[in-house]
């Protein structure tokens, strides 16, 4: 067993060299093999690793380059490699484990100009259960949030489907490619109290009220015998039967919710 | 015109949300409680006898009169909290009281009768030193403040400046006290730390500096506690290192150096490590103090001395004796001690302080709470009785922040529990069953032992509860042939049962003093008390119910988690919220600080929740951990998540547990601190319920809410505070995976931030720093026109991010804290609660905080009753649940559900405790409380004859029609 454990860890020490060797080299890998070749030059790249081991303990080896472009929003490109023989089996025995299949990226600024003083301490991780991912044939949505001033500040993974029916993945060529959706993620502004449209809507009614002023008074003219009776009451009933009105108010609140 | 008609169909709608308290519903299901906190300085009024004014000023920056007969209060002033309304001193003299705010920044006078204000003087700046009345020929006319650099005097009568100097020398000498003794002279005492005593005399009339010398004093190291003034001017100090006392008189010229007399020659000694303290008394402010003062010489040995002719002698000595006052009233001055007498009592006796003789039956004695503090401040209150001889009461106040008023022989007038003050956080507790219904219980959980037996045990019990029914029926009957105000029982510890309808509750509140109370929630009667001693001043408290009343014939548990700010070591407190007591269960010990606390829905076979604690290395550990729960936790450990937020790193974090109960991480999101904090971090309360999956749209469509239970709101602040530059961000994270769900920034905004997380929303309250206002804004979370999974919610298996609809809104009034509502099974619309400065708490419909409130009215959004956009907030004084009652410094708002769907009950807590019942929708389960019994039955039972009654007369007239 622990000879096995070892040639995995010298494998896989193996294939991240392969990997980081491709990256440098010509780009075979993932969906965006055009879009990957020219980002080289205007933006930089971060290492996206992960991790799924039988035993649980997080031992991260490289999956592909995260491809920033300086600037543009969304410019974030993945080029990945496809799985090992050897990684698909591991996954496949990780999943049936219910264990997790874990990511992560260094903790980056991805303002271009801020790339000097990027700050390469620490990371920042996420999982998903493996089951999902297997039973997902490795189709996986991976989304960078990024604070105010572009610094990542997390990470998140989803399959889908998320779900773990336990169902056989039978064909190999489902766990070869990842099939991955990423994009970048800005805090989005919130809103703020609105008085310009309100006011200006305001204005609307006061000028169409003082266009028609005709119509305006006819209006109670017309329907004051109605309006009277029934505020009146209203105004009856809500004094006088305060439990009983309260008592439809409240279920056309509560249904309301 | 359109318009118009929605106009007033708003109007007409919000005439049934508007909700306020009838005149004759005032505290009628509402109480409040008012506190001043810890005592700082205490006078009782001796201008006439007939008085009963005690007044106070506390650590909360409170000034108040209590009437001493009652313990109520007359009046109370609240300052601003903080340094800015420190009280520093407080006199009295005759009506006024004059009293030194901020560290020296205001004098003040105040009425004492009312209460009302006289004058007030602003003062030059510097800090606060001391301040003393200054009398003139037998009257008192001045008050003098001393800083740290300037001396001024003030007119008692207007408060204006009669003069003010700068102090000699006041960058080296630090004054520290003021003494005057009516002879037109202002001594004004300062000294050089192990150098010299400086000693400068001022006139009255003009501020001029009569005289100034300095004195050696190599031994001294502080002025105020180690010296006081006695019999006209002689300055007498205690050193503790060379065990003697030092006097010198102030006005002689030839005196350079102190008079040391021996604390041997006295056959005294002061205790090892103990700061000797000296207590004079100067009864009139324009005449000398008295030759006889009070030494202590250890925490519970005091000494009367006196001062004759230059010679000290000792008059009584007091031994053992825990605290020791003087008092006068009219021309005698009095001396009480408080002596021990057993373990559980102690007793004070009053003795005439210028023989030391003890005054004949005047003993009372003074029971100390078994679960209370020791006494530490005694305040005597004494007056002349019709034959001429002094009586007293006193006032013991102890570590625990009571306050005891007694009176001879030991009766205790009132009491008050200041601790209550300070709530640091609170849980509410279902009461208990009554017997016959516990009975009925225990019937269901214990085991069949055949048919017959469970029949016999059935019927027996039936039988019971209607006995039980018909005593209660003419209880009812018995009662209500009373006049309403006798009917009030009291509630006492062994009469607590749950009502019918779970609106009495059991209020267990902690104190930041450490002491624990129990209070009925119906009636603000303090029921159980326990003061937990050795807690460090800035401990933080967490109150966790393990096991609520529910599980007969298992007492309920509480579980008090008190964790040290500094070191963040923790220990654990077990009790029975019902009647207060310490469990006797063995508590785990924490040998590591404390980073969370984790309460499973996981039970033991005592029906204990289980509480997982997580220290710095990550290690989990159980309570209660007996062997059920840990097979339990190892069965469940791969679905138990917890996160960790490290706000000073802005790291948040996910672990997960493992069978052998250790963690693994398994997310981490880090928020730079650079450009922003981590301020607060909430989830929703675990015992909330949310009825509606969805809303049901204008077009008979469903929009399902995002209901994660697992989902954390996380709030920062920017580090740069311009107020163009400035954000609050708010996150919301997945507690299991990590997963930042939503992330948005509220531009130009400061905190505090105020929110509450609750449902599918978040509502949270910010400082707009470019327009200078309060502003709300409310998120709402809806998974869409279909839910993914519509019969199980998992935090791992959400792969679509909801959608996110925000609004916000002007609130045009500050505000110190907000809640939201909460019931029984989250039918009832919720409110928010929002405790505002002025101590009203308002009761906002949710309704006008809706992120779908249109901008222009469509036929749909009518039809979901959907309120036009409005950018500000409506306050309508109706909607202040508190009426008058208001609430000193909110700090917080505690809602339970209770058993009707349409109560949630509200504790508001800060200064004050104010507790009440608020109805979001309305009654609607409930028939109100003038309902007419009689017309209904009156008119049932009239048709029912009039029915029976016209079948008669059909029947007979059928009769004889067959007849004809």
């Amino acid at each position: 067993m622990a000879t096995i454990r070892v040639l995995s860890l010298i494998l896989s020490v193996l294939s991240i060299i392969t990997l980081l060797w491709t990256q440098s080299g010509e780009c075979n890998n993932g969906r965006r093999i055009g879009d990957a070749v020219d980002t080289d030059f205007s933006g930089f790249s971060v290492p996206l690793e992960h991790s799924f081991e039988i035993d649980d303990v997080p031992r991260f080896r490289l999956r592909g380059a995260l491809q920033f472009r300086g600037g543009r929003e969304n410019g974030v490109y993945l080029a990945q490699n496809q799985l090992s023989e050897k990684d698909r089996n591991t996954m496949k025995d990780v999943a049936a484990v219910d264990g997790l299949y874990r990511i992560r990226v260094p903790r980056v600024s991805l303002q271009v100009d801020r790339q000097t003083e990027r700050q390469s301490e620490g990371y920042i991780t996420a999982f998903v259960r493996a089951c999902s991912l297997v039973e997902s044939h490795l189709s996986d949505v991976i989304t960078l949030h990024t604070d105010v001033s572009g610094n990542v500040i997390g990470i998140s993974i989803v399959t889908i489907p998320g779900s773990c029916r336990g169902i056989e993945v039978e064909d190999e060529v489902d766990l070869e490619v990842f099939n991955t959706t990423i994009s970048v993620v800005a805090p989005v502004t919130a809103p703020v109290p609105e008085t310009a449209p309100y006011i200006e809507r305001m204005e609307q009614e006061m000028e169409k009220k003082g266009k028609n002023p005709q119509e305006q008074k006819s209006f109670f003219a017309k329907y004051w015998m109605y309006i009277v009776p029934l505020v009146l009451f209203l105004m009856m009933s809500g004094a006088q039967d305060q439990s009983g009105g309260g008592a439809g108010g409240g279920a056309g609140n509560g249904g309301g919710r | 015109m359109a318009w118009l008609v929605v106009r007033l169909a708003i109007s007409l709608s919000l005439l049934y949300t508007a909700s306020a308290v009838f005149e004759d519903q005032v505290g009628k299901f509402d109480w409040r409680e008012q506190f001043i906190g810890k005592v700082r300085f205490a006078l009782f009024d001796t201008h006439s006898q007939a008085s009963k004014k005690l007044l106070v000023a506390t650590d909360k920056n409170v000034f108040a009169s209590l009437n001493s007969r009652t313990g109520d209060l007359f009046w109370r002033h609240v300052d601003k909290t903080g340094p800015e309304g420190h009280i520093d001193a407080l006199l009295m003299y005759g009506q006024d009281a004059v009293v030194v705010v901020g560290n020296g920044r205001l004098l003040r006078s105040w009425e004492t009768t009312v209460g009302g204000l006289k004058w007030e003087a602003v003062l030059d700046t510097g800090s606060f030193q001391a301040a003393a009345l200054i009398g003139v020929q037998d009257f008192v006319k001045y008050v003098a403040v001393l800083k740290k650099s300037a001396i001024s005097l003030h007119d008692l009568s207007s408060g204006s400046q009669i003069w003010v100097e700068n102090l000699p020398d006041s960058d080296t000498v630090q004054y520290q006290t003021i003494y005057s003794g009516g002879n037109g002279l202002v001594f004004v005492l300062g000294f050089v730390p192990s150098s010299h005593i400086v000693i400068v005399e001022y006139k009255i009339e003009d501020g001029e500096i009569m005289k100034k010398k300095s004195v050696e004093a190599a031994w001294m190291s502080s002025l105020e506690n180690s010296c006081a003034v006695i019999s006209s001017g002689n300055l007498l100090c205690v050193d503790q290192i060379t065990q003697s006392l030092y006097t010198l008189p102030l006005q002689s010229a030839e005196h350079t150096e102190m008079r040391q007399i021996h604390l041997q020659t006295l056959d005294l000694e002061v205790a090892s490590g103990f700061q000797p303290v000296l207590t004079s008394t100067q009864p009139n402010p324009a005449q000398p103090p008295l030759a006889e003062f009070f030494l202590q010489l250890s925490p519970d040995h005091h000494i009367l001395l006196q001062l004759k002719d230059d010679l000290i002698a000792p008059l009584r000595d007091f031994n053992p004796s825990y605290l020791a006052a003087f008092a006068t009233s009219g021309e005698k001055t009095v001396a009480a001690v408080m002596t021990p007498k057993n373990d559980t009592a102690c007793s004070i006796n009053l003795f005439s302080a210028d023989t030391g003789r003890r005054h004949l039956d005047t003993t009372i004695i003074y029971h100390m709470d078994p679960n209370g503090g020791k006494p530490n401040r005694l305040y005597v209150h004494a007056f002349l009785k019709k034959d001429d001889s002094v009586g007293y009461r006193v006032m013991v106040q102890t570590e625990d922040l009571t306050l005891t008023f007694l009176q001879q022989p030991g009766r205790v007038v009132w009491m008050r529990e200041e601790a209550l003050a300070d709530v640091v956080t609170m849980e509410m507790v279902d009461l208990p069953l009554t017997g016959t219904q516990a009975e009925l219980e225990g019937e269901f959980g214990k085991k069949a032992d055949g048919l017959l037996p469970m029949v016999l045990k059935r019927l027996s019990s039936q039988f019971i509860l209607l006995q039980a029914w018909m005593a209660h029926l003419w209880k009812l009957f018995y009662d209500a042939r009373k006049p309403r105000s006798s009917v009030k029982n009291e509630v006492t510890i062994d009469t607590l049962s749950r009502d019918e309808f779970n609106l009495q509750k059991m209020m267990v509140m902690v104190t930041a003093s450490g002491k624990l109370f129990g209070i009925d929630s119906k009636s603000g009667t303090v029921l159980w008390k326990q003061y937990l001693e050795d807690i460090q001043p800035n401990s933080i408290f967490k109150l966790i119910v393990q096991r609520t009343t529910a599980h007969f014939p298992h007492p309920p548990q509480c579980t008090l988690l008190i964790k040290d700010k500094d070191t963040g070591l923790g220990s654990l407190y077990v009790f029975n919220p019902i009647f207060g007591k310490k469990s006797h269960i063995s508590v785990p010990a924490l040998p590591r600080p404390v980073l969370q606390t984790l309460l499973l829905p996981v039970i033991d076979q005592d029906y204990a929740k289980v509480l997982l604690l997580i220290d710095d290395q990550y290690k989990v550990t159980a309570f209660p951990s007996t062997k059920n729960v840990l097979q339990q936790l190892q069965d469940t450990a791969s679905s138990v998540f917890f996160y960790l937020v490290d706000s000073s790193q802005g790291k948040l974090s996910g672990f997960r547990l493992r069978m052998d109960l250790s963690t693994e991480l398994i997310w981490e999101v880090v928020i730079p601190t650079e450009v922003q904090k981590i301020v607060a971090v909430k989830g929703k309360r675990a015992n909330e319920h949310v009825h509606s999956q969805g809303r049901v749209m204008g077009d008979r469509s469903v929009l399902y809410k995002y209901l994660n239970p697992n989902l954390l709101a996380v709030i920062t602040e920017s580090t740069d505070m311009h107020q163009e530059r400035s954000f609050v961000g708010i996150f919301l994270i997945d507690g299991v995976t990590g997963r930042i769900v939503h992330e948005a920034v509220q531009r130009k905004a400061r905190g505090p931030v105020h929110f509450v997380h609750s449902e599918n929303w978040l509502v949270y309250v910010y400082w707009n720093s470019k327009f200078r206002r309060n502003e709300f804004s409310v998120l709402e979370l809806f998974e869409g026109a279909e839910l993914y999974n519509s019969t199980v919610f998992s935090s791992l298996d959400r792969p679509h991010p909801p959608q996110v609809l925000q609004q916000s809104y002007i609130f045009p009034a500050p505000i110190s804290t907000l809640e939201a509502t909460l019931t029984e099974k989250g039918i009832t619309s919720r409110h928010l609660l929002v405790g505002m400065p002025s101590g009203n708490i308002l009761s906002l419909p949710k309704m006008f905080l809706d992120p779908r409130r249109p901008e222009l009215i469509s036929e749909q959004s009518r039809e979901e009753n959907l309120i036009p956009y409005a950018p500000e907030m409506p306050i309508r004084t109706e909607w202040f649940i508190n009426y008058n009652q208001t609430v000193s410094r909110v700090r917080g708002i505690y809602t339970a559900p209770s058993g009707l769907e349409s109560t949630c009950l509200v504790v508001v807590y800060g200064l004050d405790i104010y507790q009440t019942r608020v109805f979001p929708s309305k009654q609607f389960d409930v028939l109100k409380d003038d309902y007419d019994y009689i017309l209904i039955s009156s008119v049932l039972f009239g048709l029912f004859f009039a029915t029976m009654i016209s079948k008669r007369l059909a029947e007979v007239k059928l009769l004889n029609r067959a007849w004809r």
